[in-house]
């Protein structure tokens, strides 16, 4: 059976449904990774911000992510589904759910997956602030 | 060789617009295409980093592109 189930969505990501994937009575730990959007960086408040992707490729390496996983870990089922569009304070932005028999490759697996998007999924975040707006991590 | 080249996030900031229509040498390379790039739009050599991707994938400097690829500049990604 597939394990992995990849989303990439202009709408509200589903908590419940990311734990519902990979819950399975083979299981005995799930982490669970919500990245949600934050009202400050480097103490200036942020009012809101924009995700934009190149989709087909940032579907390409979330499932690549996912892919890598049970070669390093023995993992059993893994949800990655990331938000686009504009987003306000609290909403959530990412959710990675990674489950496995023991909980310390699920840890291991669900901090590899989100510290590897960061680095390799072509989705961009601008961020508003009162005074403009700024691309996250565009310059040095 | 005529190329359109795609681009997100600041890049499209840079170059004025979702894509840019640009000439390059038939057989050139990601290279070749990034010195372009350089050359035209001084404000990339500021950034972070820079990536090309050909076909929705990365590409390596030496990789040759054709007319038909998709070519998309790949500013510093910053997800989750």
């Amino acid at each position: 059976m597939e394990h992995i189930d990849i989303q990439l969505q202009d709408t509200p990501l589903s908590v419940t449904d990311c734990q519902a994937w990979v819950n399975d009575p083979t299981v005995g730990g799930e982490v669970l990774f919500i990245g949600t959007v934050r009202n400050h960086t480097q103490g200036k408040t942020v009012i809101s911000l924009d995700f934009e992707a190149y989709d087909r490729m940032a579907v390409a390496e979330m499932r690549k992510i996912a892919e890598q996983l049970p070669l390093r870990w023995p993992v059993h089922r893994v949800a990655i589904h990331h938000r686009v569009g504009s987003l306000a304070i609290g909403d959530i932005a990412v959710i990675i759910a990674v489950s496995a028999a023991h909980r310390g490759e699920a840890f291991a697996a669900c901090q590899y997956a989100i510290d590897t998007l960061k680095q390799t999924v072509p989705i961009w975040k601008k961020e508003y602030f009162a005074d403009g707006a700024v691309w996250v991590a565009a310059h040095p | 060789m005529k190329l359109t080249v795609m681009a997100f996030g600041i890049a499209k900031d840079i170059v004025g617009g979702p894509s840019v229509a640009l000439e390059l040498e038939s057989g050139a390379s990601v290279a070749d295409l990034l010195e372009h790039l350089n050359a035209r739009f001084p404000a990339f050599s500021k950034l972070a980093s820079l990536a090309i991707a050909v076909n929705a994938a990365y590409a390596e400097r030496d990789h040759i592109i054709h007319p038909n690829d998709e070519v998309v500049i790949i500013p510093p990604v910053a997800g989750g």
